[in-house]
């Protein structure tokens, strides 16, 4: 599970960003085609974040849709899944324009 | 919990061992800026009390730090003119006996990086061919992260020249999201896996920049379908080559230590053009 780890690395970069004062929530922009679990992200906060400034903070996670372009017909089209083949011609996966995010966006002190 | 770095010490059971020495260290998780540590009580008391949220934006990669330790090995090696492999697939595909049969088949100095969640049981696999072996024991881990690779280096200190193999942890899905530093990813499709494996794990086999299907001298005892299974591959990952290899009967040995020479000589390019190695992006086709 990755997410323990990546749920650390926001913590921390919150923590940081906090310099000791309480934070009452912490915004994620998580795409689609991250690769990244949101509910196991959801359970790791809590644990990871007790005993920092971070502790007892509210998470909002932002989604963002899957998106690809063609570079046969250059048609950008939405994409569910990490490879996705354009209806045209073109029989290779689009290349990912949106959906791969992995960020702290904000956070409310 | 742990009170260096305020994380819940989950890592602090992650340990590297050198096989020569016997040397055992403990690796505590990188972090940066380390979280600060609050008064947990004065915190809950008072946090409800306040006025309005103050909102600040970060817009802050979450694995920057990664990245940023996985760009500081890719410059070490490169300075010393060390060739990295990341070797990933899941456990039994046959990474270890892979490697056992590389490093006699290589005539070149090697270095191996061990990395299993527990035991070094496959460092000794190592240590008994004779090549310089760490071992990184990721405890609750699952994957090797930049800076355990980092760790490894300084107690491997492989000659300029050499060719360093990363065995990562045996798992298709978190290794594919943590750059270690490497000048190219290797992923082993064993043939008794299902055919559609690269399609169920796509994030490990789009970042692939070889495959080895291994295992092919059990082909006549399957019904595995290796036009489907390639099929599958390239629907992810349309230009990746692959080699069909066995490891025990030694077919495709030669096919892929020639790679191994050619990556070395492409990359030798790299490490005498330029003194800033170019980043490659994680985990998208190269």
């Amino acid at each position: 599970m990755h997410e323990l780890s990546i749920t650390r690395n926001i913590v921390s970069i919150v923590a940081g960003e906090a310099a000791g004062r309480p934070v009452k929530r912490v915004h994620l922009t998580i795409g689609r085609l991250s690769g990244v679990d949101v509910a196991a992200i959801a359970f790791c906060f809590p644990l990871v974040a007790e005993g920092t400034a971070v502790a007892g903070a509210e998470l909002v996670v932002h989604r963002v849709e899957g998106r690809g372009r063609c570079e046969g017909c250059r048609k950008e089209l939405p994409l569910d899944e990490l490879v996705g083949v354009c209806p045209c011609e073109r029989r290779e996966p689009m290349a990912i324009t949106a959906g791969e995010e992995l960020l702290v966006r904000s956070m409310e002190l | 919990m742990c009170t260096t770095c305020g994380c819940s010490g989950d890592r602090s059971d992650a340990v590297l061992t050198v096989l020569a020495s016997g040397e055992r260290v403990s690796l505590m998780p990188v972090l940066d800026p380390k979280p600060r540590l609050v008064n947990v009580h004065a915190h809950h008391a008072h946090a409800h009390d306040q006025g309005p949220a103050e909102l600040i934006e970060l817009e802050r990669r979450v694995l920057a730090t990664n990245d940023r330790l996985a760009e500081r090995n890719r410059a070490w090696l490169a300075g010393r003119e060390v060739l990295a492999l990341n070797l990933m697939s899941s456990p039994g595909s046959g990474k270890t006996t892979l490697l056992e049969r590389t490093l006699a088949a290589w005539d070149g100095p090697c270095g191996v990086l061990e990395g299993d969640q527990e035991t070094t049981r496959d460092a000794d696999r190592i240590r008994a061919t004779g090549t310089p072996v760490v071992q990184v024991n990721t405890g609750k881990g699952c994957h090797l992260e930049a800076d355990m690779v980092w760790q490894g280096l300084q107690r491997l200190q492989p000659p300029s020249g050499a060719v360093l193999f990363v065995e990562n942890v045996g798992n298709l899905v978190c290794p594919a999201l943590f750059d270690l530093g490497e000048e190219a990813r290797v992923v082993l499709f064993s043939v008794t896996e299902g055919e559609d494996k690269p399609e169920k794990y796509p994030h490990m086999f789009r970042g692939a920049d070889l495959v080895l299907l291994t295992k092919v001298d059990l082909l006549p005892h399957l019904d595995f379908d290796v036009d489907a299974s390639l099929r599958a591959l390239h629907t992810v990952n349309p230009r990746v080559p692959v080699l069909q290899i066995s490891a025990r009967t030694g077919e495709g040995m030669e096919a892929w230590v020639t790679w191994i020479r050619a990556q070395r000589a492409q990359a030798s390019h790299g490490w005498s053009a330029a003194q800033e190695p170019s980043r490659r992006p994680l985990g998208g086709p190269r």
